[in-house]
């Protein structure tokens, strides 16, 4: 374990705990949208910044999504800097995304309620903050998404902007771990409809031969079967229906 | 360009770099310089012969400025847009380039003889403002020398 | 060729090749870099070869493609060996002169000759032309005495003798000769080039990379590539030294697809240093083996940034990542990787020939050796200027640069690239080194320095910086991408006469923003233009917004008028 201390108080974390973690852990709020666990730490949204000083007394803003903890660190999540730091980005949040409740909330919280720079029109939503793509890539597998073109061009997209991709298996992976709400997923009787901030996919979905129910698009059953080298005859029945 | 023979230009790529990952961008360079662009089947045939994602080569394509998706013209027009041409208005001449040829920054000519494009410095700053045409340099430019350059190209 | 098995072999093959030379034959070099080549010198080269035949003079003079020594306005530049007389702006028309009458006849011919235009002398002499003569040519110098395909050349003037030498030292002994010499990066950042190798040395693994940056991205900066184009085997000597100190057997060169001729070079070189077992496998005999491969870039400036160059070295998107872990504990393929530019490589050789001691004598207390700028703009004399370090301002833009042309006025020069600042005349008597440059503002970066007229809009240049930024963001970390488009906007609307009150401190803030905030270097280096262009030309800037007027007369307006 490795001691440390969060806005003053004593902390005790695993060794190789990122320092969000650590403070979630104790109840230590940080802000973030861009963080998720299951993938590995991108450092884009920037709203987790907060100052160190280190055991050698080194001081400096470091991404809290990222930076490790280590003995005797000392981390302020919440002084004037960093408020201050927040607010901007909010500020540009609040101009590429105008729409997004979860951005307006935030934006909230920090004290803000416009933002002075000028609106974008057409992100939907999406803060580029690619955890849709990287959770695709890396825990789904597939990399059917993912971020293209560079810089104020960037967007989210599947390959060539088409309302198509091979890859794809219609697992909504990448909406469950959307922070913005930018990625839809409905299922209506046969059909699962994603809607990207761009593009729209839809998928055939399978149906119970017991039950009747739809209850997985068929892409992604296909892709289980694959991976997991069982016969797609074992996919007729939904989960439910299974002994 | 037939599928078949593209597949075949492209499979050629892939053999020079011994189907090495990590020697993507080379791969879509030589790739670009074989066929002219970079079509989606070639995106497509190059991922398949690297086992990348498709979405990676894409990302890769869009992301350099060097690739281009679109077929482009016989020509390419290179605006050099450094410091050192900026400071002797090299933006006067891309603006006259782009009223001469009636396209935009980016575009071709609908008679695709001409793709229209800017680069950052090719340091030879002494002489600009300069415009790269294929291979041919020609400096100093200005606003007025435009017409009478193109004239050069059938 | 058989490779060469002991530093022995080395001195015996560079003997035979001296002996084949005749040192008083005259040799006719003609510069071949970018530069020259977009004044024709292809075909001035080509028109030198035919000539030569056709007035029968093959056994009288040879003629030898070079590459950049430096004087680029004056270009394409001829220089006469050994008298060395200098014949500038020559054209295809020329050529027959040049040879009958001073290979022929032995005369000078006057009027290709350059004018000193403080005294209106005519110089002869290549050494004699001021340009040259306040510099101080330790690196480029040696472009004008090599044809870069010809490793011979290079062995001519005592090429492989520092890795010769290295090899026989430790690894130890080595990195403290480059920590002694006080050798700093030349890429920008001016990290301790010594104290980075042996991070990188006492890394834990076995597999260690060594990288060599030459995606020169700073637009008007060209040093890198004159380096690469014209003396690619001072690079490579440089990296093979590196590689045996740092324990890394294998290197990667990382050039600008712009830079066909720099590749090409490079390629040539790599081959020609393989064939004479100077790099590959048990070079020189002594056991260590170490090999390159190049890699180009894509067209993308934030790939200057170490972790964003070494995605791009993996096939992937040049996007950069956060580095608390430093590249030379985890970098290419996440092992220790040491990363250097271009100049900073060719700086190695020297210093293991003269020593550390004795480099450490050159340049000023915090920044040692010489600098290579490329200076630009609106300056009389454009081309790459060598210097020790703590050179002022002043002298290099006016005695070396010659002032300003058409009998305009020196405003400002900028340096550091697209993500440095803007220094005024008031700094001019600055010594420039890395300390120097920071405190007025601006930065080292890899050496480009942007001579402006009075001509020049200030808030034109922030906004054709930032514009240049907005489009090399990767676009990954917020503030950068979307910090960088606001702050367009704002640049955008002051130079179109829409400028309002608020906005400089808008500016302002976001600046703040950028360099805490953003992920990487790229955009935390990123308001630098607009920073130090309001912190000198404030009064440019609220004539702009508060009386719609440029002082320069660059901003039109027109929107505004229309309505």
């Amino acid at each position: 374990m490795v001691k440390l201390t969060i806005n003053g108080r004593d902390i005790k974390a695993a060794e190789g705990t990122t320092i969000l973690y650590a403070a979630r852990e104790n109840n230590i709020y940080i802000p973030t949208l861009c963080s998720n666990e299951a993938v590995a730490p991108y450092g884009a949204c920037r709203l987790c910044l907060v100052e160190i000083k280190t055991a050698r007394g080194r001081e400096r803003l470091v991404t809290s999504c990222i930076y490790l903890v280590e003995e005797g660190l000392n981390v302020q999540t919440d002084t004037e800097k960093i408020r201050k730091i927040r607010r901007m980005l909010l500020e540009l949040l609040l101009a590429r995304c105008p729409d997004s409740e979860v951005v307006q909330d935030l934006a909230k919280k920090a004290g803000l309620d416009k933002t002075r720079f000028v609106e974008q029109t057409g992100n939907n939503k999406c803060i580029l903050c690619a955890n849709c793509a990287r959770t695709c890539e890396e825990v789904v597998g597939v990399a059917a998404i993912s971020l293209a073109k560079r810089g104020v061009e960037r967007e989210m997209t599947t390959p060539f902007s088409e309302d198509f991709s091979e890859a794809c298996i219609g697992c909504g992976s990448c909406s469950y771990s959307c922070p913005t709400g930018a990625i839809s997923m409905e299922d209506k009787n046969s059909t699962r409809v994603i809607k990207w901030p761009h593009n729209t996919m839809e998928f055939k979905l399978k149906k119970c031969s017991v039950c009747g129910q739809y209850w997985a698009p068929e892409k992604q059953i296909e892709y289980i079967a694959k991976i997991s080298g069982t016969p797609i005859s074992d996919y007729d029945k939904c989960p439910d229906c299974r002994e | 360009m037939a599928v078949k023979q593209l597949k075949e230009k492209v499979g050629q790529v892939l053999e020079k770099y011994q189907r090495d990952k990590s020697a993507l961008i080379d791969i879509l360079h030589d790739t670009q310089s074989e066929i002219g662009y970079l079509p989606k089947e070639a995106l497509e045939e190059v991922g398949q012969g690297l086992g990348v994602p498709l979405s990676r080569v894409y990302s890769v394509a869009t992301f350099f400025k060097a690739f281009s998706l679109k077929p482009r013209g016989r020509h390419l027009i290179n605006v050099c847009l450094g410091t050192a041409c900026h400071v002797r208005g090299a933006d006067k001449v891309l603006e006259q380039m782009e009223k001469e040829l009636g396209i935009k920054t980016g575009a071709n000519t609908p008679d695709l003889k001409f793709t229209l494009e800017t680069v950052r410095c090719v340091g030879a700053c002494a002489l600009g403002p300069m415009v790269i045409i294929g291979e041919d340099y020609h400096g100093e430019m200005t606003p007025e020398k435009v017409s009478e350059v193109l004239k050069n190209y059938s | 060729m058989a490779k060469l098995k002991s530093p022995g072999e080395l001195e015996a093959l560079r003997s035979s090749i001296l002996k084949k030379r005749d040192p008083d034959k005259p040799c006719i070099t003609v510069c071949n870099g970018t530069g020259c080549q977009a004044y024709g010198s292809k075909s001035i080269m080509a028109a030198f070869q035919d000539e030569v035949k056709k007035q029968n003079l093959g056994a009288k003079v040879d003629v030898k493609a070079i590459g950049c020594p430096g004087f680029c306005e004056r270009g394409t530049l001829v220089v006469i060996k050994p008298k060395d007389i200098f014949y500038q702006r020559v054209r295809v028309k020329d050529v027959p002169e040049i040879l009958s009458e001073t290979i022929g006849k032995g005369n000078v011919v006057n009027r290709l000759l350059y004018t000193d235009r403080t005294t209106n002398v005519k110089v002869t002499r290549e050494g004699e032309v001021p340009f040259y003569k306040r510099q101080m040519r330790l690196i480029i110098g040696n472009n004008g005495l090599i044809d870069p395909t010809s490793i011979d050349d290079y062995l001519a003037i005592g090429g492989y003798t520092a890795l010769a030498k290295a090899l026989k030292m430790s690894p130890e002994q080595i990195i403290d000769e480059v920590k002694k010499s006080g050798l700093r990066g030349r890429g920008g950042a001016g990290f301790p080039t010594g104290n980075k190798w042996e991070t990188t040395r006492k890394a834990h693994g076995d597999t260690k990379y060594v990288i060599c940056n030459a995606d020169e991205g700073d637009p008007g900066a060209f040093m890198d590539r004159s380096l690469v184009e014209g003396n690619p085997h001072s690079v490579l000597e440089g990296m093979i030294i590196g590689a045996y100190a740092i324990g890394s057997h294998e290197g990667y060169i990382y050039v600008r697809n712009e830079y066909p001729l720099a590749v090409r070079h490079m390629r040539i070189a790599i081959e020609q240093a393989e064939a004479y077992g100077l790099l590959g496998e048990n070079i020189l005999g002594s056991g260590f083996s170490f090999n390159i491969k190049i890699k180009r870039g894509g067209g993308a400036f934030v790939c200057g940034e170490s972790t964003a160059l070494m995605a791009s070295l993996e096939g992937r998107v040049g996007e950069p990542r956060a580095k608390y872990i430093h590249t030379s504990e985890q970098g290419l393929w996440g092992k220790p990787s040491n990363l250097n530019n271009v100049e900073t490589w060719a700086n190695v050789p020297l210093i293991i020939n003269r020593g550390g001691d004795w480099y450490a004598k050159i340049g000023t207390k915090g920044s040692k050796g010489t600098k290579i700028f490329a200076l630009v703009g609106n300056i009389s004399n454009t081309g790459l200027v060598e210097v020790p370090m703590g050179t002022t301002l002043r002298e290099i833009v006016f005695d070396i640069g010659g002032g300003i042309p058409k009998g305009r006025k020196f405003k400002a020069v900028q340096t550091g690239g697209p993500s440095g600042g803007m220094i005024p005349e008031s700094l001019l008597d600055l010594p420039v080194d890395f300390d120097e440059l920071t405190r007025a503002g601006s930065m080292m970066g890899s050496g480009g320095m942007i001579v402006m007229d009075d001509k020049t809009c200030m808030v034109d240049m922030a906004r054709y910086y930032t514009t240049f930024l907005e489009g090399e963001s990767c676009g990954k970390c917020l503030p950068c991408r979307e910090g960088l488009r606001q702050m367009k906007y704002i640049l955008d609307g002051i130079t179109e006469g829409r400028g309002k009150e608020g906005d400089i401190g808008l500016l302002e803030e976001l600046s703040a923003t950028l360099i805490d905030a953003s992920l990487c270097a790229l955009g935390n280096t990123a308001p630098n233009p607009v920073m130090s262009t309001i912190r000198h030309f404030r009064d440019e800037y609220e004539a702009h917004i508060k009386e719609k007027k440029c002082p320069a007369g660059v901003c039109t307006f027109e929107a505004v008028k229309v309505k």
